[in-house]
């Protein structure tokens, strides 16, 4: 499969603040990939740069197999953008925005457009000024799923929308993987990343910390148990990958490294199981587990 | 703090809870803004009677100043009529007008700023929504406008004590009026649009019909009693009178003014919601037709090319009318050439009186050029060039497009005073719109400093209003100010043929279109090689 994105090494400074630090970063064509970080990490500043809206200072990027700064026009033809904070022409009407965005890019589908319309209940007749938040990032989702381009980049696209909205978002999501698009979604909606991404890439402070399939990470992270046993537990303890392991009589929780669940089963089953309940990690778990390591780094380097 | 304690004890009138925060803020906000308008407008006002000492010296010189303003009726249009031979009186008569106006522009400038911008941006809606009374915010408004006024006014009557304390407080106190009464009259018009553009717009409009309605009362009698002059608030500055027997009820009329404009913005404001305006937004269509960068940028500068270009069309009619007073006079006089010789024009009085005109409007032109091509940043600033730009647009071609109508828009607006003065005038048609157009290299100079700015120095491209500034001043009393060759030379507009009566020469204004030309590469060059700024 060709890749749609493909970054390696970026680097970018602001002054003194290096907002990109060698990240790396791989989209396949096809796929919905999540870009996931916390506030600052560096996910619009890479954004940016495939964009040809910044500059590297070093680092290769391809995007649509060209360079997105030298490419930028050609690259663009193909690309749809959504910024998490839409700011609108005050006295341009809604539709008279979608349509010019659909021309700038590749073209516009009407019949696609008028559905869109309906779906996200917008109303195309009001002029920039009037539109809140939410109905202002719908006027810049429309002309992106409404454009013909094969790489849709969402930043934080549903930040000001609400529930029902969240959801005709993902349904429109889901549509553009079927017609065989690809979409970079960076989303802090960890549900939303869940729902719809094939692969995820975690930065932060610049750098790529994970990437891969859900599946792939969840492999890297804890699985809690919580058992109810026939027989006092044995030798639990002792196992590796176990943490936090909180025996009660028969009663037993713990974690364990994913891939050092099947130990801990034979374990438990030796002692004859009364009722089990085992939680995969969910990617919050999985997120908060990087974004914390922040802090114990910082508390282990001191 | 200090808005929770105020509002306490102020019981009855919470309606102003926190103004004196607001006005500390808004002091803070202006604190370059103000001092630059006040001390650029105070060293005007004060360096004039040296000046004028300079030009005329002796009795006799001061006498046949006065014989020529009171026989010459263009003259009066462009500075108004003499009162009296005293320095100080020919100092308020040179640059009181001028200084007014300038008070003016500075006073609506804050007021919008601090209310109208507020709204549309958003911000007001945190700030009503503390310890603030629901006048509050207009108020501290006015109050930074009556500081900046008040502190003007103090530079000028310190100034100008020496010449007679009674003048330098007339017009100290007089300029300041000004300024308050166009700072309500911006209060006003804040309430009816919803834009901070349109609102700066429509007051300075109101401003520039002052100006005309001024001149045109001058040039019609002699001691400004017309009811035109009447009309206008800048009349009202020459009808004060100041160091000629000061008509000390002229400023209880301006206060009234002030007093019931103020009066009537604080009535429509307590009308109206929070970011609504009088004047209500349509709705627009549901599909659009603009497919280009260049079609968006003509879309958003064309209500301002518009004003623009009725405005100069205007201009050009008033002064052709004028132009006629000139020609009219009996005899071409050496004293009336030699006073417009002093403003920059060119001998034979017609031509020199065309020639100054049209390059007072070259100067202006100057300031369009500015404010089209900062659309550029604006756009950027804002965060709605992103979009467009992460589109199939090419940076050039969307800088193209407001460039297209920065500098081609400075040629129609030019050329359109060029055919106001024909309709004006009637006369020598070829001549003058030569003369309108060959201001144009000096025009884009200053625009290709503002795109070098927005190229090089994303950040900085404001200074391009500075760079007009400064060319507008030294063209407006730079002269006058006996300011050395060396500086004036600075200006590109110091470089034009004086035209007409002046020799074309193509070698300065060959030499000003390169200069133009290189800039705007360069800033392109620019804008092509950095980041796009947020």
């Amino acid at each position: 499969m060709t890749k749609a994105i493909s970054v390696s090494g970026l680097h970018k400074s602001f002054g003194r603040t290096h907002a990109l630090d060698g990240l790396d970063l791989d989209v396949e064509s096809g796929e919905v990939h999540g870009f996931l970080g916390p506030n600052g990490a560096g996910k619009s500043t890479t954004i940016r740069v495939l964009l040809g809206l910044l500059r590297a200072d070093s680092g290769a990027s391809q995007v649509l197999g060209r360079d997105p700064w030298s490419d930028a026009v050609e690259v663009h033809r193909r690309i749809a953008y959504v910024p998490g904070d839409v700011t609108l022409w005050r006295n341009l009407s809604g539709g008279e925005v979608i349509d010019l965005y659909g021309r700038l890019r590749g073209g516009l589908d009407t019949r696609r457009r008028a559905e869109l319309i309906e779906r996200f209940e917008l109303d195309p007749t009001k002029k920039g000024r009037t539109y809140s938040k939410g109905n202002r990032q719908k006027v810049a989702l429309v002309a992106a799923f409404a454009s013909d381009v094969d790489l849709l980049i969402l930043d934080e696209p549903t930040s000001g929308l609400d529930p029902l909205m969240e959801e005709v978002f993902q349904r429109c999501v889901a549509e553009e993987r079927e017609r065989g698009r690809t979409v970079l979604l960076s989303s802090h909606i960890l549900s939303e990343v869940e729902e719809l991404c094939d692969r995820v890439s975690i930065i932060r402070k610049g750098r790529t910390v994970e990437s891969g399939t859900l599946a792939d990470l969840r492999h890297l992270t804890r699985t809690s148990v919580t058992a109810e046993l026939a027989g006092p537990p044995n030798g639990l303890a002792r196992l590796p990958g176990v943490h936090d392991l909180d025996v009660q009589g028969r009663r037993v929780r713990l974690q364990v490294d994913t891939d050092k669940l099947d130990a801990v089963l034979r374990s438990l089953s030796e002692a004859g199981v009364r009722s089990l309940t085992s939680t995969p990690p969910t990617l919050e778990e999985l997120f908060l587990r990087h974004y914390q390591n922040e802090g114990a780094e910082e508390v282990a380097s001191l | 703090m200090t808005a929770t304690s105020f509002a306490v004890r102020s019981g009855g009138s919470r309606q102003l809870a926190g103004t004196g925060t607001l006005l500390r803020f808004a002091l803070r906000r202006d604190r370059v803004m103000i001092p630059v308008w006040v001390a650029v407008n105070a060293l005007m006002v004060l360096s004039m009677p040296n000046t004028l000492k300079g030009l005329y010296g002796t009795a006799a010189e001061r006498a046949g100043l006065m014989r020529q303003m009171e026989t010459n009726s263009s003259l009066r249009a462009m500075v108004g009529p003499v009162f009296d031979d005293s320095l100080g009186a020919l100092t308020a008569w040179r640059v009181g007008v001028y200084a007014a106006a300038l008070a003016a522009v500075m006073s609506l400038l804050i007021v919008v700023r601090h209310t109208r911008d507020e709204e549309e941006s958003g911000r007001q809606e945190l700030v009503a929504s503390g310890m603030v009374g629901r006048r509050a915010s207009l108020t501290a408004a006015l109050l930074t406008a009556a500081v900046a006024n008040g502190v003007l006014a103090l530079l000028v009557v310190a100034g100008l004590a020496g010449q007679g304390a009674a003048g330098a407080l007339a017009l100290g106190l007089g300029i300041a009026g000004v300024g308050m009464v166009f700072a309500t009259m911006a209060a006003i018009v804040a309430q009816l649009t919803e834009s901070a553009r349109l609102a700066r717009g429509l007051a300075a409009a109101v401003l520039g019909a002052a100006f005309v309605l001024r001149a045109a009362g001058d040039s019609a009698t002699v001691d400004g009693s017309s009811v035109l002059t009447w009309v206008s608030p800048l009349g009202w500055l020459e009808n004060l009178r100041a160091f000629a027997g000061e008509r000390w009820w002229v400023l209880l009329l301006i206060a009234g003014a002030a007093a019931v404009q103020g009066a009537a913005a604080y009535e429509l404001a307590g009308r109206r919601d929070i970011g609504m305006s009088f004047l209500p937004t349509r709705p627009g269509p549901a599909a659009g037709r603009l497919a280009s960068a260049g079609a968006l940028a003509w879309r958003l500068q064309r209500g301002s090319v518009l004003g623009w270009s009725i405005g100069f069309f205007l201009a050009g009619v008033v002064y052709g009318g004028m132009t006629e007073g000139a020609a009219d006079l009996v005899g071409d006089n050496e004293q009336a050439r030699a006073i417009i010789e002093r403003m920059g024009g060119q001998a034979g009085l017609t031509d020199a009186f065309v020639s100054a005109m049209v390059g007072m409007l070259g100067l202006i032109a100057a300031l369009y050029v500015v404010a089209s091509v900062l659309r550029l940043s604006g756009e950027e600033t804002s965060g709605r060039a992103e979009p467009v730009l992460a589109a199939a647009v090419g940076r050039l071609r969307w800088a193209a497009g407001h460039l297209v109508i920065a500098f081609g828009g400075a040629a129609l607006i030019m050329l359109l005073a060029g055919v106001g003065f024909a309709v004006g005038y009637g006369e020598d048609v070829g001549a003058i719109l030569g003369a309108c157009l060959v201001q144009l290299p000096a025009v884009w100079v200053i625009g290709g400093a503002a795109v070098l700015l927005h190229g090089v120095l994303p950040r900085a491209a404001v200074a391009a209003w500075g760079v007009a500034g400064a060319v507008l001043l030294l063209g407006w009393v730079g002269p006058a100010l006996d300011v050395p060759q060396a500086v004036l030379d600075v200006s590109p507009f110091g470089h034009l043929p004086k035209l007409p009566g002046g020799g074309m020469s193509w070698a300065p204004v060959l030499v000003l279109t390169l200069v133009a030309v290189v800039l705007v590469s360069a800033g392109l060059a620019g804008l092509r090689r950095r980041d796009v700024t947020t």
